[in-house]
């Protein structure tokens, strides 16, 4: 940062003074390279997202082998696709149906497969969603503007920090002709996560 | 370990208010926080657990009032003094430093 803004520059934060202080004292100890850090933020940043989740979401509606594989052992079939890593070691993929509907949540902190949805948004992390998805999933659901009839079963699958889910939401109507990479571009985030459903072409999400 | 992390079930929370989308990261401090911590776990001395725990032992009130971030950043500097990486004292020498730095700036 050069002096010129510095002056101009707002004066830090607490927790943005904690946070320079251990990351100059790593980095001046030789504990951490700072080119790694650049590094692990430009990946998390840019490259590892819910882009991926689609890529097996959509595989998963195309290849019906694929399907199994991912239902029977989901790190594996997620592995093949080039997706693993921290926090997606053991992965369990559950699958929407006309009469099940899974939605994830980590009430005890904030678990989440990062191989295949990338870093948690702050909702998913919040108190109301930690403290509501398990309590009543229905009301939180139309929160994110999903409602279904009482003979759907909701199920919440409560994430620790060894299993995480991933959900397999519906293939919308209207989809049999699009390719594996047209579906792909479908798939929401929320909608691996369960809060949402996966619209057909056309229709705002 | 109960404590203000136990959320499932509980009730008094309001609206979740989930925005249509958001960035990855909502603060440069943020970048850095995810960065250091990640790249402190890759050196093997401590594992998931530890830092789930170490990030749990903040206050309840304190716990409830910080961000995500801010537990883990909580998290981290309590591994790093206890497997003896940094010592308290550089730590608070450091953010002393810093906010005095910070204070000459105004």
């Amino acid at each position: 940062m050069n002096e010129h803004s510095h002056t101009h520059a707002r004066p830090l934060t607490d927790i943005e003074i904690k946070v320079k202080a251990l990351e100059s004292l790593l980095v001046e100890k030789g504990i951490v390279d700072p080119q790694a850090l650049d590094e692990l933020v430009d990946v998390y940043e840019h490259h590892v997202g819910p882009q991926n989740g689609a890529k097996v979401v959509a595989k998963a509606w195309t290849d019906p082998d694929y399907r199994n594989r991912l239902l029977d052992d989901a790190s594996g079939a997620i592995r093949e696709l080039g997706f693993e890593g921290r926090q997606g070691e053991d992965m369990v993929a559950v699958e929407n149906t006309p009469t099940v509907h899974n939605m994830v949540v980590c009430t005890l902190c904030s678990c989440y497969p990062w191989p295949v949805l990338g870093l948690p948004p702050v909702w998913y992390k919040s108190p109301p969603y930690r403290a509501r998805a398990v309590r009543e999933p229905r009301a939180v659901l139309k929160e994110f503007g999903v409602e279904f009839d009482d003979d759907v079963e909701i199920r919440v699958w409560d994430s620790t920090a060894e299993v995480r889910y991933l959900v397999i939401p519906m293939r919308p109507d209207g989809t049999s002709n699009l390719t594996e990479d047209e579906l792909a571009a479908l798939v929401t985030r929320d909608s691996m996560i369960g809060t949402a459903i996966v619209q057909s072409p056309g229709v705002p999400a | 370990m109960k404590g203000a992390h136990d959320l499932g079930g509980k009730k008094g929370y309001g609206l979740i208010n989930p925005p249509p989308d958001e960035p990855v990261f909502h603060h440069e401090w943020e970048k850095r926080a995810f960065a250091i911590t990640v790249a402190a776990g890759f050196l093997g001395k401590w594992n998931l657990d530890m830092s789930r725990y170490a990030r749990e032992t903040m206050d309840d009130n304190e716990y409830l009032e910080t961000s995500y971030y801010e537990h883990w950043i909580h998290g981290l500097q309590t591994l790093l003094i206890e497997k003896g990486l940094l010592t308290e004292r550089e730590v608070s020498e450091r953010i002393s430093e810093l906010t005095q730095s910070e204070l000459s700036k105004k």
